[in-house]
């Protein structure tokens, strides 16, 4: 084999500013929006105005009689050939998992739901005829309690399915032989914390609207879509519709984020893929925002039960977890299983030996739920570092303290965890000192005691947050176990121009992340080629013929590998036609600074470079004996385990105790993601993610009321915060490096929320723990808060 | 999502507006700013055939001094206000509200005219109309007349004004020599009040001789905190004394409930932030 530099110097780990980003910030690209086909018309959807309701009668002829209007139909004209939207995994073999129609043919089951289209030569025209559809809806009764959904005599969302549950999945250390059973754990138990935390439900409020065209007209049916899975939304098109998937193409032009908010097959897609074969015409779909509040999927939305048990010297013995997640009314693409993805991470950074973990999946008359940025992880990383602050209460004892008895030491690692994986490296020790001096921690403590002491009105609390998360989704052993219906591995291909050029081909499908610019940072290391000279190419299934696109930090963590795995390939491949230009033997060349030369020449000694090998196997007048005229390489890799990057975060809060209001005073964040290619890029990712995990503890949540009508249906009542908002974060890092991952490199697209939403509440909570506060409902409001201190609505 | 469709003109002068209003009939509707107009329309929850934009009046925009207060045309927008003099010198508790409003894009197209008309309890203008007792020049079919502010609101996005009538000018009366404060309380910056105070108030020597109190969102129509100002007038310039006066914010409010805050809550936010509203607009200092 080649030697193919273990640390690359130069461009990886340099803050490049984006390649993408001009394009990306001033609008100036292709987003679904934008593409305009000859011919095309206008889709508009009719949504259902009731959370439940049968469906006696739809009449679309009038709007057939409106100006502009090509077609209308509802889901009765569909129904034997619409196909039901997928979901790829079912997490156990009996979960009862209802049809899904991409338009509802007799009842609908939440608000929001397609129910009938107009196709028309100009949005305006289609969205007008609308109103001309007729529509009679006999309402039906909602459930959209969880546990009521569960009650013996629930009103039912699926009738004819005859219960509310979609599923009960269990997870238990001893049964799995991963550690100890957890009875046992808590009858030696000095102490046990119960408590019950509510996850609320999150919208992903992505900045670009979901939008679709479908031209049916070319030999292939051409999908373009503001989509984070191109490749998954290819497999499934062809197989919910029957179309051959050769027949298929999709394109994910430009896409402005998603948060997991698009990774969805959805609805409209396959309604907008209908309409355009109905039509023969191209057709285009772009979502009002009140549309996609009210029906792209949302996340989040758990009960979360807890019992910790443990010692008085601060020792946790064990956790037993009994979670009811909301699947809303149908089942999304992964719906039932993100809050299994928390289901290995509950135990956190810590080497308690019992654990076991319940969870329930609930059907109700809501949007169906699916991955919101985190996926289940947030969830368990809120409970567990909640309940180790109630602990540390409980004993007496300081929050990090508690926390530092019972962490995985760095001399640990390689760790096996009673949830079962592998945590590959981590220094939790590191990483957490160097976030109490970033933070001031003695000072802010004091700061808080005179506070107390003097009775300020506006009263400090400080929250810690210690987190692990698992990036790189995933080992495909890993998910087949867990009864996904995919594989988790990553593809890169590159191909060198004539010029020298190089052109990569990514099976990741960025919507914002900067994969063009770390790539080619990537690149040009490896084959010692100008960052300029590398194009990044993605998101279209013609170029880009496989892949399983971007969600759950995976894209470096696995897609990176990929792309080395292909580097070393094609110096592999070149190493041949190097030596035979050099006329030399193989074994006599070394590659280093971008070319190959004879071993121990000087550096500046004449040598053959990537682009000179390309250019001779272009020509290929002159190839050595039996060896092929291309240096082009592909690689697909799959990884053995997980990524666990990790980090410390502390929040300070003011509460202001007559208004409720809450301030973040100071945030650190210190992130360990192993190696980084970019540091911009991995600040940009920390500072989103906190922001967006602030959002959840202070700021955002869905509203229903009691008939099932969404309530937080605009910006208005749904309310992201903006900068305004938000405090400066200090966003530092500890660097331990992956040691299964040639860059070292551990993932950081969802750190930030993980770790940011448990910091602010403990914050909260502390501020307030003289007042006899000991939780608050997310999030914070500062009515919640002042009601908290009146010791009202505690729950 | 797009509007139904409508007509659209742009007159030159008022005398084109009142007549295109008068064209247009029950279905005609103004159009200043558009910030609270077009995302009505964009929602379909409001479909006027005809929009009369008042864009191309400019004898409806700017700030002129008239003696004992300032006329401020319809058409100013809430950037024009921030910037001009005439409205930091005599008006201050006008241009501290106005600062609150929204963001900067909003703040650049929006017009005291349309959040005056739109009569929205939770905009911050309206509580700071009533407060000053700032009078409406308003000019229709019939000719010009004067509302005051009192009369002006007459219920949730509800006006005084009559049909084809229009909101050319507000008349406020100048402060000079009042300390004033708007004190505003919302969920994320950028957003409406969950509950606004604007005070102003007159001290002579150690007392509180004057008061003036508009209450933003505790009602379906602006609030003139009428009790707090009986206690404050003659009060002593202390904090107790304001803290007393202040408790009795909510007298008479009837505060919506949103997802965002009980009424409950909002009649006490209403106390905490008028005594921190007065004492700020008052210089008062704990002793
Ligand atoms: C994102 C956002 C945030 C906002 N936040 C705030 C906030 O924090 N505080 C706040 O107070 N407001 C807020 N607003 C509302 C904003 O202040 C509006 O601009 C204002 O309420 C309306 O003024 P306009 O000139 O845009 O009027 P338009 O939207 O054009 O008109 C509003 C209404 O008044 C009528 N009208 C307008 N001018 C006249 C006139 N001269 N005579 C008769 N009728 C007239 C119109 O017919 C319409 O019914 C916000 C708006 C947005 C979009």
């Amino acid at each position: 084999m080649t030697t193919v530099q273990e640390r690359p110097t130069g461009e990886v780990g340099a803050a490049r500013k984006r390649k993408e980003d001009a394009r990306l910030i001033t609008g100036r690209t292709m987003w679904t929006e934008n593409v305009m086909l000859p011919g095309m018309l206008h889709l508009a959807i009719l949504r259902s105005p009731m959370a439940h309701a049968r469906i006696t009668r739809v009449d679309t002829s009038a709007a057939l009689r409106e100006p502009g209007v090509v077609t209308a139909f509802s889901g009765r004209d569909v129904a034997e050939t619409q196909g039901s939207l997928p979901c790829a995994w079912p997490v156990t073999e009996d979960m009862v998992h209802p049809d899904h129609p991409p338009l509802a043919v007799d009842e609908v089951r939440h608000a929001g739901e397609a129910v009938a289209v107009v196709v028309a030569r100009d949005r305006a025209s289609a969205v007008d005829a609308l109103a001309t559809i007729e529509v009679d809806y006999e309402p039906l009764p909602v459930v959209l309690d969880m546990e009521e959904a569960l009650a013996e005599d629930a009103r039912l969302v699926h009738a004819d399915k005859g219960t509310n549950k979609a599923y009960t999945w269990i997870f238990d250390s001893g049964e799995a032989g991963t550690g100890h059973g957890v009875d046992a754990a808590f009858a030696g138990a000095e102490v046990v914390i119960k408590r019950r935390y509510i996850q609320q439900r999150l919208i992903p409020a992505f900045m670009e609207p979901r939008s679709v065209v479908v031209d049916p007209t070319g030999d292939q049916h051409t999908i373009w879509s503001a989509t984070q899975i191109p490749h998954i939304l290819r497999v499934m098109v062809a197989l919910v519709t029957g179309t051959p998937e050769h027949k298929v193409r999709v394109v994910a032009p430009d896409v402005g984020g998603g948060f997991g908010g698009k990774l969805q097959v959805t609805a409209e897609e396959l309604i907008a893929f209908m309409a355009a074969q109905r039509v023969g015409k191209p057709v285009k779909y772009t979502e009002s925002r009140s549309d996609s509040l009210l029906s792209a999927h949302h996340g989040r939305d758990q009960i979360q039960d807890l019992e910790l048990a443990a010692r008085r010297d601060g020792t946790v013995l064990g956790l037993r977890v009994n979670l009811l997640a909301n699947m809303g009314a149908y089942l999304g693409i992964v719906t039932p299983g993100v809050p299994l993805l928390g289901a290995f991470m509950y135990n956190a950074i810590y080497k308690f030996p019992a654990y076991r973990f319940v969870c329930t999946g609930v059907y109700t008359n809501t949007t169906t739920t699916d991955a919101y940025r985190g996926a289940g992880r947030p969830e368990a990383t809120y409970a567990i570092e909640r309940l180790m602050d109630e602990l540390a209460v409980e004993l007496d004892m300081d929050p990090v303290e508690v926390r530092r008895r019972n962490w995985i030491r760095h001399d640990e690692f390689p760790f096996d965890t009673v949830a079962g994986l592998t945590y590959d490296s981590g220094n939790y020790e590191a990483a957490t000192d160097k976030a109490l001096e970033l933070f001031g921690y003695e000072a802010l403590r004091a700061e808080q005691a005179s506070r107390r002491e003097s009775g300020d009105p506006v009263q400090l609390g400080i929250g810690v947050s210690t987190y692990t998360e698992m990036c790189g989704l995933a080992p495909s052993r890993v998910l087949g176990a867990l009864r996904y219906a995919a594989g988790g591995w990553e593809t890169a291909s590159i191909r060198v121009l004539p010029t020298g050029k190089v052109e990569v081909v990514t099976g990741t499908s960025p919507h914002g992340q900067g994969h063009e610019t770390a790539w080619s940072q990537i690149v040009a290391d490896r084959l010692g080629v100008p960052f300029e000279d590398v194009e990044v190419l993605h998101g279209d299934t013609r170029t880009s013929h496989k892949g399983l696109d971007t969600y759950g930090s995976r894209s470096l963590a696995v897609g990176g590998i990929a792309l080395v795995n292909a580097c070393t390939k094609v110096v592999d491949k070149a190493k041949p036609v190097a030596a035979h230009l050099l006329e030399c033997d193989v074994s006599d060349l070394e590659f280093a600074d971008g070319a190959f030369r004879v071993r121990g020449a000087p550096s500046d000694a004449a040598g053959k470079t990537i682009a000179d090998c390309a250019f001779a196997v272009f020509a290929a007048h002159d190839m050595p004996e039996g060896v092929e005229p291309t240096i082009d390489a592909d690689a697909t890799y799959d990884p053995g385990n997980f990524s666990f990057p990790h980090g410390t975060h502390l929040c300070a809060t003011e509460v202001d105790t007559e208004t409720g209001r809450v301030t973040i005073r100071s945030y650190v964040a210190v992130d360990d993601v192993g190696r980084v290619i970019n540091p911009l890029i991995v600040e940009g990712q920390v500072h989103g993610g906190v922001a967006q995990g602030i959002a959840q503890a202070l700021f955002e949540e869905a509203v229903y009321d009691s008939e099932g009508n969404l309530l937080t249906g605009t910006f208005i009542d749904y309310t992201p915060p903006s900068a305004a908002d938000l405090p400066d974060i200090v966003s530092d890092r500890t660097e331990t490096p992956a040691p299964d991952h040639p860059l070292g490199a551990k993932g950081v697209g969802e750190a930030g929320t993980i770790a940011s939403t448990p910091a602010v509440i403990n914050a909260i909570v502390d501020a307030l723990r003289p007042y006899g506060v000991s939780d608050i409902r997310m999030p914070a409001t500062p009515e919640r808060v002042w009601q908290a201190l009146r010791g009202g609505a505690r729950s | 999502m797009i509007p139904a469709a409508f007509e659209y003109t742009k007159p030159s002068t008022v005398d084109e507006a009142v007549q295109a209003l008068a064209d247009g009939g029950e279905d005609a509707k103004v159009l200043a700013g558009g910030q609270s107009l077009i995302p009505m329309l964009r929602l379909r929850l409001a479909a006027p055939t005809l929009l009369v934009d008042l864009g191309g009046l400019g004898e409806l925009r700017g700030v002129r001094d008239d003696g004992d207060a300032l006329v401020i045309g319809a058409m100013t927008r809430y950037a024009d206000l921030l910037r001009d003099p005439l409205v930091r010198d005599h008006a201050p508790l006008l241009a501290q509200a106005t600062a609150t409003v929204a963001d900067r894009q909003v703040r650049h197209l929006g017009t005291i005219g349309g959040s005056l008309a739109e009569a929205d309890p939770a905009g911050d203008l309206p509580s700071v109309a009533v407060a000053l007792d700032v009078s409406f020049e308003v000019v229709g079919p019939d000719g010009w007349r004067t509302i005051s502010a009192a009369d002006f609101f007459v219920d949730f996005l509800t006006t005084a004004l009559g049909d084809g009538e229009m909101l050319a000018a507000l008349r406020v009366p100048k402060q000079d020599g009042w300390g004033t404060h708007y004190e505003k309380f919302n969920r994320v910056a950028q957003a409406w009040s969950i509950v606004g105070v604007a005070v102003a108030v007159r001290r002579e020597n150690g007392t509180i001789a004057e008061a003036r109190v508009g209450l933003t969102n505790m009602g379906n129509r602006p609030v003139r905190a009428r009790a707090v100002e009986e206690a404050l007038t003659g009060a002593p310039a202390t904090v107790d004394a304001v803290s007393s006066a202040a408790a009795r914010a909510a007298e008479g409010a009837d505060p919506p409930a949103d997802v965002w805050a009980s009424a409950e809550y909002r009649s006490h936010l209403a106390t905490v932030l008028t005594r921190r509203a007065v004492v700020a607009a008052g210089g008062i200092h704990a002793s």
